[in-house]
């Protein structure tokens, strides 16, 4: 009895020595600029900054592999204290929010098919290019509110994906996911956006879509500076997005909205109080 | 006596009475054919004719780009009226030249009959390759690449696919019964090529005319006739070549890495044409089938027939069609509409009404393994396919996605009415995509 408590005692207590040396001669040491980073950042591990999740990214910070505005789900607020702790002059951040360019839901946009299969756009989009007889438009399976990190995106009952501006990081998960890549990011202040992701002609979109875009131009000699029509689609020039507002009543297929007035129809996402990004101001 | 077969696969009804006892008729010309430039797996053709042309039949319109590509010829002489994208069986709006028929129906100049006897295997592969002939059975693999085996590769033996497993389809059996001849000449030809010995005809039991007839036929020429399980998929290369020989072509490889070349009967006659007369492939033979068809039959159609001018000429529709289906049934592709052209891969077009197309709802796996016990692939449709949904896409590779050869039994038996082969091919895409990045 007493030899193997002795015995044991001797193995745990021998074990015990060689393992409280091996810690201390083989310690890893971590910067502790690297543990300060790691406090500040989201936690998402969502990989938007390219690196292995927030550890990579700090490590990175702290080696000067990465500038510290590179988390966007951190956005100007993370980018700030990060440069506090580095030292360095903070620089700004950019935010960035991704929009869904399309408003033709299930009752808006004609399907050419009826799709049974994988509920998911991937799979969708190899049969036939999709079950929407838009070339551009939102399939509605999902795939990218899968995807998403942050709970920002949400499905309506037609079978449209809406992002909401407030709890988008940024992150472009969703860019990457999507098919059709009807997702595009946007700077955060333009809250004014072309919702049509078409480049078919305008005869052709009147067909199968009631909120395409159609290319009258009307938007461009509305506010000149503020949009381009290039393949039969208006887009905003984001450098003189404040122009952009007074199209938004001329439009006549309503497809040019602006966020400030809410989300497209079927959404539960509340209007925006304003155009910037939670935490960023103030 | 136990017929040969493969393990796994099912057996759906085959409504073959349907059109099996109709010889083949030759259907007129369409007012319109369009001619798409993708026909065949590989790069597609590129347009070598514009607006206005006038054009021969036979004469190229479309040059081969790259070595898995063959040429497209005009399917009759008239006007090019139109060179533009077309709805293409894919789904897709893809580059299509548009003739219009002068109703002559003229040859180019300059095709020359071939004596097989004269011409040396290069030689053959390269008029092979010229008349633009694939694999007819449905899959459109350019039938000169099948035929070039790389360095190192034996091939002993030739099997000729005379199987059509598919329901409905009744093409290759009318084709077995009524140009026997041509058939086998084209076997001799592509024996030469491959300059192997050893040739085997595989047919299901349930064409027993067209087995004692090609039996007849072959005795004294070296082929032997194997009659084979009426069983789904029996006309799969892979299992095709395992009821025949024994061999199993392995995980990932080709039908060469155990010596065997798998061909058509359709393919064999269009070699025929091709080396004999000096015949581009401007027609197939095509199965018109189906509930919906007033009077279902085998054609002979010129490739860009429109798929309306088809049903036309079996009597029309007898409601408003549900599904329109190019190929088989298990295997075939939904179309979105009958103005698509066929192509040299329509084996077969079947119109359905909302009466034969029952849609039930998904149900949860009730882990029956039926489509484990089904699969002719011997992988696990329902395991890979939870993967797929769960996009653990490394993982539906370990469990062997790629070995799928999609086939369609897995979802046929899944009494949970699961879209099994549709997730696991989602998974091979992935797949795919994964290996084209890394």
């Amino acid at each position: 009895m007493l030899e193997a408590i002795m015995s044991l005692g001797g193995i745990g207590l021998s074990a015990a020595v060689a393992l409280g040396f091996a810690a201390k001669k083989f310690a890893v040491e971590i910067d502790p600029r690297e543990l300060a980073v790691l406090e500040v950042l989201p936690g998402a591990n969502c990989g938007a900054c390219g690196y292995p999740g927030c550890g990579g990214y700090a490590k990175a910070v702290v080696a000067g592999q990465a500038g510290p505005a590179d988390c966007p789900p951190g956005g100007a607020g993370a980018a700030e204290k990060i440069a506090n702790i580095l030292g360095i002059a903070p620089v700004s951040a950019d935010p960035q929010v991704a929009v869904v360019l399309c408003q033709g839901d299930n009752a808006k946009a004609q399907a050419k098919y009826r799709y049974l299969g994988l509920h998911d756009c991937n799979a969708a989009q190899k049969i036939a290019d999709g079950p929407k007889a838009c070339p551009g438009g939102c399939l509605g399976l999902g795939t990218c509110a899968r995807v998403c990190p942050f709970g920002a995106i949400e499905m309506t009952a037609e079978g449209l994906a809406v992002i909401s501006r407030e709890k988008c990081t940024g992150c472009r998960k969703c860019v990457a996911a999507c098919p059709r890549s009807v997702i595009r990011m946007t700077p955060l202040d333009a809250t004014v956006h072309v919702l049509c992701n078409s480049t078919d002609k305008g005869a052709l979109v009147r067909k199968y879509c009631q909120v395409g875009c159609i290319a009258c131009q009307i938007c461009k000699k509305t506010a000149p500076e503020a949009y381009v029509i290039e393949n039969f689609l208006a887009r905003v020039t984001y450098e003189h997005h404040q122009l952009a507002a007074p199209a938004v009543e001329k439009c006549p297929t309503k497809c040019i909205r602006d966020f400030v007035d809410g989300y497209p129809e079927g959404s539960s996402f509340a209007p925006p109080t304003c155009g910037v990004a939670p935490g960023a101001a103030a | 006596m136990k017929l040969k077969t493969f393990p796994g696969g099912l057996h759906p009804p085959d409504n073959k009475r349907w059109s099996e006892h109709k010889p083949i008729e030759t259907c007129p010309l369409p007012e319109e054919l369009v001619v798409p430039m993708a026909q065949h797996i590989g790069a597609p053709a590129e347009v070598c004719v514009q607006k206005g042309d006038l054009v021969k039949k036979g004469q190229v319109i479309g040059q081969a780009k790259g070595f898995v590509s063959v040429p497209v010829h005009a399917p009759s002489s008239g006007e090019v009226v139109a060179v533009e994208p077309r709805l293409h069986p894919s789904g897709k709006a893809l580059p299509a030249v548009v003739i219009r028929p002068d109703g002559e129906d003229r040859w180019v100049e300059g095709l020359e009959p071939g004596d097989p006897e004269a011409l040396s295997a290069d030689q053959l592969r390269e008029k092979i390759r010229a008349a633009g002939i694939v694999g007819m059975g449905g899959a459109t693999f350019p039938a000169h690449v099948k035929l070039s085996p790389p360095e190192g590769k034996k091939i002993d033996t030739l099997i000729l696919n005379g199987v059509e497993c598919e329901p409905f389809l009744t093409a290759d059996h009318r084709l077995m019964l009524e140009q026997p001849d041509d058939v086998l000449a084209g076997v001799d030809i592509l024996r030469k090529v491959l300059g192997v010995s050893r040739v085997y005809i595989g047919i299901e039991a349930n064409k027993p005319d067209a087995i004692d007839l090609m039996s007849q036929a072959c005795t004294g020429r070296g082929i032997e006739v194997v009659p084979l399980e009426v069983k789904y998929p029996q006309g799969a290369e892979k299992q095709l070549i395992l009821a025949i020989t024994g061999r199993e072509v392995p995980s990932g490889g080709l039908p060469m890495d155990v010596g065997v070349v798998v061909q058509n009967v359709g393919t064999a006659a269009a070699v025929a044409d091709a080396v004999l007369h000096g015949r581009p492939l401007v027609e197939r033979i095509c199965t018109v089938s189906g509930p919906l068809v007033a009077e279902p039959k085998n054609l002979r159609i010129r490739i860009g027939t429109p798929l309306a001018h088809l049903v036309q000429f079996c009597g029309g529709v007898k409601g408003e069609p549900a599904k329109i289906i190019m190929g088989g049934p298990m295997m075939g592709s939904a179309q979105l509409s009958l103005e698509v052209p066929a192509t040299r891969g329509t084996s077969g077009l079947l119109l359905f009404g909302a009466g034969d197309v029952p849609l039930r709802s998904e149900g949860p796996c009730i882990r029956c393994g039926r489509c484990v016990q089904a699969c002719p692939a011997r992988i696990m449709p329902t395991t890979i396919a939870a993967y797929a949904r769960l996009d653990f896409i490394s993982e539906a590779e370990e469990y062997g996605a790629m070995d799928c050869i999609e086939c369609g039994c897995c979802t046929y038996i899944c009494p949970a009415t699961l879209p099994l082969v549709q997730a696991i091919r989602y998974a091979k895409g992935a797949i795919l995509a994964k290996r084209r990045k890394v």
